[in-house]
């Protein structure tokens, strides 16, 4: 096998001498740790609205949520990104104005972010939807026998159990998001594998970049994996088995 | 009787075609205390769950202190605030401390101040006898502990009235006594009580009438002398004395 | 704007094949993995220590990288392995196609093994037992009294996940494949039509994925009443 190793080329220089391969590949980290944020916080608050009216007696509001989840659940990642990418901008006239004289970036991280937080709502939805369900059914009664109205049992008695009790798949979800984010490459975004992969072209060594990039993804799965671990533990209830143990 | 308390009014409920309550009617004067008994899957459970519309009925009326439950105009929650009930799984709130389950009620439906609701909460704990218990939760208490804070719970509402389904069916027999105790007391300050239940020397003790049911008709509604002495029933007469012969 | 739906009309057959890769894919890679994620969970349970932290250490990292970075992972190492193995001085040329096939199989079977995994210690270990009291071997064991059992339970789970992974074969796009989105794309560039392209595309994606939750669905209601 002919494969030139050379593990410092971290250091070297991009052909236009711009910056180090390990600044980009940083660079690329950036943008993958800010569109999964951003498309964290709007898969978990939509995810979190569409998996509660599951739950209520209005046929009108489950209708909804099920059309919800099933569109963005049944349409692969990729197709939705290019659908926001390339076909939402056509039908809007006001949003093709501002894309076309846009930063290219800006166009492609508002994208990715829309495509992955609509897709990673869906399955949110399903996590609350989940753990409302699996609340015992005196909870809600025992919530409005005391006088509570609907609005006030989902907030005081049933979402604060259910999101306890849905943390770890919900910490599963986060770990989604994060590989998902590296869909983005395809609509151009310099997220990190796209980084690694454009530092294998230039430099051949596609084993360093790759090898970085795995690194450095599963740092991150792990980080989040303790982070998630840790809010469990800071919201366990005392003496409650599911919320507790550990 | 002019207005009593708590009027049922050939209430029938259906679950699909399947018929769960079938005309029944009973009256319940204020300061009464009426047991509810009956075989497993008789309704017993499913009409106290009427009164305070946390089970819907599709003929009949429900007048609780005047206030007709069955219309759909009335301010349900209102209603309830003033309907205490005890469920047979306690269903406390996990995810707060014993005096935070007591107080949240009362902030939020009755508005009273926070510091004023955990005074009452405290009181009531004395009263129920588990004062030391207040910032514990209820993962942390025993079965028996657990029910006796949710009397308190719903005393801290200032009842009118209140209703219990199988208070102490999901306990431990050593922790029975301690939950009807705090029953009976009740009873003797003239709170209004519907009880359903098998405990009948519950029943002998402060029941001023037993209703009996079966397969979702009330089949006697007798006082407790009658009852107990010679019940018109055969129905009622077997199921005596299955349940008193231990 | 309008929607020319004429190239959508023309274009069928080239997008046909595109979709015949497209179920190919998930077919082997559905099979591939299933065997291979049925071996990797029977490892990962064993009692022999570098055989459980072997399968352990795959899996975890398989489900712990984005597919996309597994896909060019593969793309460049598959040739170099294939290279070392058969001795040529120059590695051989794969095919994004064929090279697609490999790197599936081998990372669906990581998902796979968790299912089939979660599956069989779903089975009471009185099974075990049982089995083992007649005089099984372990390898008869599972063959014939836990697997079985255990892949019955576990059908629904693992039929969704294949839905999942014909879903997630569109990203051989990063590879330069050519899929059913692949080829939709090429014409949408070739001709301008990208808009009514990809909007065929999730239409279609949308249908098919629907049909067939609901028949894993309904699967999951019969298998739920026979238990």
């Amino acid at each position: 096998m002919n494969y030139n190793w050379n593990w410092g080329v971290f250091f070297e220089e991009l052909p236009g001498g711009e910056a180090t391969y390990w600044e980009i590949l940083l660079e690329g980290v950036g943008w993958t740790l800010a569109v999964s944020a951003l498309a964290w916080i709007i898969a978990l608050v939509l995810g979190s609205v569409i998996g509660t009216i599951r739950t209520t007696q209005s046929r009108p509001l489950v209708a909804l949520g099920n059309a919800w989840v099933e569109f963005f659940r049944n349409i692969p990642l990729l197709v939705q990104i290019f659908l926001w990418y390339f076909v939402v901008p056509e039908v809007s006239a006001p949003l093709k104005a501002w894309v076309v004289q846009a930063e290219p970036s800006h166009v492609q991280f508002l994208m990715a972010v829309i495509g992955l937080g609509l897709f990673t709502s869906a399955r949110v939805a399903e996590q609350v939807r989940a753990g409302i369900q699996s609340l015992p059914r005196g909870q809600r009664a025992a919530g409005m026998a005391v006088g509570l109205t609907t609005t006030q049992t989902y907030r005081f008695v049933l979402l604060p159990m259910a999101f306890r009790i849905i943390i770890p798949p919900l910490t599963s979800e986060t770990m989604n998001l994060i590989k998902n984010s590296s869909v983005a490459l395809t609509i151009g975004l310099a997220e990190l594998t796209f980084r690694a992969r454009e530092m294998g072209e230039y430099t051949f060594n596609f084993f360093e970049a790759f090898s970085a990039a795995t690194l450095i993804y599963i740092a991150i799965a792990m980080t989040a994996n303790r982070v998630m671990a840790h809010v469990e533990r800071r919201v366990a209830v005392p003496g409650y088995i599911a919320g507790g143990a550990k | 009787m002019d207005n009593p308390m708590i009027d049922i009014r050939n209430v029938s409920k259906w679950y699909g075609s399947f018929q769960v309550l079938k005309n029944c009617s009973t009256q319940i004067r204020k300061g009464e205390v009426v047991v509810v008994c009956g075989p497993s899957g008789s309704g017993k459970s499913t009409l106290i769950k009427t009164v305070n519309a946390l089970e819907p009925f599709q003929e009949g009326e429900i007048v609780v202190n005047g206030i007709p439950v069955h219309d759909p105009k009335t301010d349900l929650p209102k209603l309830r605030a003033k309907v205490g009930m005890v469920f047979q799984h306690f269903e406390l709130f996990p995810h707060m401390s014993i005096i935070q389950n007591l107080a949240l009620a009362q902030t939020k439906v009755l508005g009273r101040k926070q510091q004023e609701a955990e005074e009452r909460g405290h009181k009531l704990l004395k009263r129920v006898g588990l004062t030391e218990h207040s910032h514990k939760f209820p993962g942390q208490l025993s079965g028996g502990q657990q029910q006796r804070v949710a009397i308190a719970r719903a005393l801290a509402m200032d009842p009118i009235c209140m209703l219990f389904d199988e208070p102490t069916s999901a306990l431990d027999p050593e922790m029975i006594n301690e939950v009807l105790d705090v029953m009976v007391e009740l009873a003797h300050e003239g709170m209004t009580m519907m009880v359903v239940t098998h405990e009948m020397g519950f029943a002998r003790k402060v029941a001023h009438r037993v209703i009996f049911m079966d397969e979702g008709a009330i089949v006697e509604d007798a006082t407790k002398e009658d009852f107990f002495g010679t019940p018109r029933s055969d129905r009622a007469q077997l199921f005596l004395s299955k349940i008193l012969s231990h | 704007m309008d929607f020319d739906f004429d190239v959508i009309q023309r274009s069928l057959p080239y997008l046909w094949k595109g979709f015949q890769y497209t179920v190919q894919l998930t077919g082997i890679a559905a099979l591939g993995g299933m065997v291979f994620g049925t071996f990797l969970a029977l490892a990962r349970l064993s009692s022999i220590k570098p055989l459980y932290l072997t399968a352990a250490g795959y899996v975890n990292m398989m489900r712990s990288i984005p597919l996309v970075l597994v896909l060019f992972w593969f793309f460049f190492l598959v040739p170099l392995i294939l290279q070392a193995i058969t001795g040529a001085d120059r590695p051989p040329q794969v095919g994004a196609e064929r090279t697609a096939i490999i790197t599936f199989i081998l990372f669906e079977a990581a998902y796979f093994a968790e299912i089939v995994r979660a599956g069989i210690q779903s089975i009471s270990k009185g099974q075990v037992g049982a089995a083992y009291a007649l005089g099984l071997t372990y390898g008869q064991a599972m063959r014939m009294v836990i697997l079985p059992q255990a892949f019955r339970n576990m059908l629904p789970v693992l039929l969704t996940q294949t839905i999942i992974l014909f879903q997630d074969t569109s990203l051989v796009y990063v590879i330069s494949a050519t899929d059913f989105l692949g080829a939709a794309a090429k014409i949408g560039q070739r001709d301008g039509r990208l808009v009514e392209m990809y909007t065929f595309v999730a239409v279609a994606y949308f249908v098919i994925s629907f049909t067939l939750s609901y028949f894993v669905k309904q699967l999951q209601r019969k298998v739920a009443v026979i238990r």
